[in-house]
């Protein structure tokens, strides 16, 4: 049915076993965003190291699975990687939310944020998803701009 | 276990959506009617008929067409006149929903403030040390209009808090409404909590006080027999996308005198007697708060709509959603992890049931409902959002009847429910 193709065994995984929860010093932005229509909400913060890599994205925050679950995806794809790579994802990751269900996922990029393709076709939930990896291009941009 | 005197399996069959089929073969269990109600045929005929064959203007035009449609209009406005008690049809003000109801009563306060020609009723003067009375369980249709009000004037807004099992807290009823309060007005039924509010007291204390007393009756006059007279109140506001009628036609109805007095909301055609470069005069009730071209074929549809009930009968729909409503809070105390918002007895309730599942977000919760189940459900802060702070929570699941419900659906949700959690186990 529709819905066993949005709530993926990975996006569960994740909800249950959220990666990297909690906001950690040191970090060189925090950024707070909300999304109106749900009361969804996360604080995220960065730490760009030497050479542009990020070494940690930590957040908190609550919402429903899809926005939970995204979060934790972002942290473990984002930690280790150099803004550069990182945003590139976002940019993908972006794309395939807003394809309403149309556009075919790039897997080599995206790795496991493309169990979120199925949410793609729930205009209502793209927002979800997108919640933690808009907040993130924020604190990214943020971090550059001290 | 059926009514006595409400055959569901017969209305149900006056509503052509009920026996869709929703995408994958699932059936529609629609439990979403505080949100908006389903329309039966004869609504849907009754619109469908007055746009193929007797469409025109309303009030203006001088030929057949015209007249049967302003005929069509104006006896709508009679059979919601009937519907309520009102003591006349020029007290039913037809507006677009019952939020333009509120904003047009809100609207009224103050004019002082702003220069109004005629000179205004003390009854609706309002300015710094003023109060409006409004309460935590509101829909933010019943909020935001004051918070402007208050902004625009200096006056202050009060509040009534709402108790742990979701009733209007009165308990400090003297301390809030004071002889400074102009104005009370609050749900009649919660659309959330489904609390029916105890609407003599507080119209006794606002009474003692020279206050006016409002109603937002958008969730009771669907589902129960309501009477603006014995009520005894002042203003009421309902909407009849709620009560089987079109969306875009909502009813204000107020006492004629009040009307009166008050200051025009709208301007436009329709709303004057005469107009001059450097004036205008207005027309009588209810026309003065008709501005421009009004939703002509929904008020004709919301009167097919009260036509429609009246053959039920509101006493028939009342117990049809009582016994629903007994059902389900029985049904729901049985499954583990919820909490349910609002009061757990049947004593002063509507057929509108809000809740959590500990550790599911509403979304997750309305969204495996529609896609494996096709039950509708509303989730989210339901327009309610300082309620929802209130309880320290930032969203519930509500299910919510109708006449054309079933103690079968009841099942479904149940069944939906259990379902949800084993996902998110």
């Amino acid at each position: 049915m529709i819905g066993e193709s949005m709530y993926q065994e990975l996006i569960l995984e994740h909800y249950k076993h959220p990666q990297g929860r909690g906001l950690r010093e040191p970090y060189d932005a925090e950024v707070h965003h909300v999304n109106p229509t749900c009361g969804d909400e996360i604080t995220l913060r960065v730490r760009v190291g030497d050479a542009g890599k990020i070494e940690d994205v930590s957040y908190d925050g609550q919402g429903c699975s899809i926005s939970q679950a995204a979060a934790s995806v972002l942290h473990e794809l984002a930690t280790g990687s150099t803004v550069e790579e990182t945003l590139s994802v976002v940019d993908e990751f972006t794309r395939l939310m807003q394809g309403r269900g149309q556009v075919e996922a790039d897997e080599e990029v995206l790795g496991d944020a493309v169990a979120f393709a199925g949410v793609a076709k729930f205009p209502a939930r793209v927002k979800c998803a997108l919640l933690s990896w808009m907040a993130y291009k924020d604190a990214v941009v943020r971090s550059a701009s001290r | 276990m059926t009514s006595t005197s409400l055959d569901v399996e017969r209305i149900r069959k006056d509503f052509p959506v009920l026996s869709r089929e929703l995408p994958g073969g699932r059936r529609l269990v629609y439990l979403d009617s505080g949100n908006s109600s389903q329309k039966p045929a004869p609504v849907v005929e009754t619109v469908r008929e007055h746009l193929a064959m007797h469409y025109g203007n309303v009030g203006r035009a001088m030929h057949v067409l015209g007249a049967e449609s302003t005929e069509a209009y104006e006896s709508a406005r009679d059979k919601l006149a009937a519907f309520v008690g009102a003591p006349s049809r020029d007290e039913v003000i037809f507006t677009k929903n019952a939020s333009e109801a509120l904003n047009l009563v809100a609207h009224a306060f103050g004019p002082h403030l702003w220069g109004a020609t005629e000179a205004a009723d003390p009854r609706f003067a309002l300015g710094p040390g003023d109060e409006i009375v409004i309460s935590e369980m509101e829909h933010h249709s019943n909020i935001v209009p004051w918070q402007l009000l208050v902004q625009r004037t200096g006056a202050t807004l009060k509040w009534f808090g709402v108790t742990d099992d979701g009733r209007l807290d009165l308990s400090e009823l003297d301390r809030i409404v004071t002889d400074r309060t102009k104005i009370v007005s609050i749900a009649h039924q919660s659309n959330v909590l489904g609390t029916v509010n105890p609407v003599a007291a507080v119209l006794r204390r606002a009474r003692e006080v020279g206050a006016l007393v409002m109603l937002d009756a958008s969730q009771s006059v669907p589902h129960h027999p309501v009477n603006v007279a014995e009520l005894g109140v002042d203003f009421v506001a309902f909407t009849g996308h709620k009560m089987l009628g079109p969306s875009g036609i909502g009813v204000l109805w107020g006492r004629g005198e009040l009307l009166e007095a008050m200051p025009p909301f709208l301007g436009g055609g329709e709303m004057i007697e005469a107009v001059w470069m450097d004036h205008s005069t207005y027309a009588p009730i209810p026309h003065k708060f008709e501005a421009g071209t009004p939703p002509i074929v929904e008020a004709v549809g919301l009167g097919a709509a009260v036509d429609y009930l009246q053959g039920v009968g509101m006493d028939a729909v009342e117990a049809h959603e009582r016994e629903l409503t007994a059902y389900a809070l029985d049904a729901l105390r049985e499954v583990p992890g919820l909490r349910l918002i609002g009061p757990a007895s049947l004593e002063q309730r509507g057929g509108t049931l809000s809740f959590t599942l500990e550790g599911i977000h509403p979304h997750d919760v309305g969204q495996i409902l529609d896609d494996e189940f096709g039950i509708a459900v509303r989730v989210g802060h339901h327009c309610a959002r300082p309620l929802h702070l209130r309880f320290g929570i930032p969203a519930t699941t509500r299910a919510s009847f109708y006449l054309y419900n079933t103690t079968g659906e009841v099942d479904a949700l149940v069944r939906g429910l259990h379902h949800v959690q084993k996902v998110f186990a």
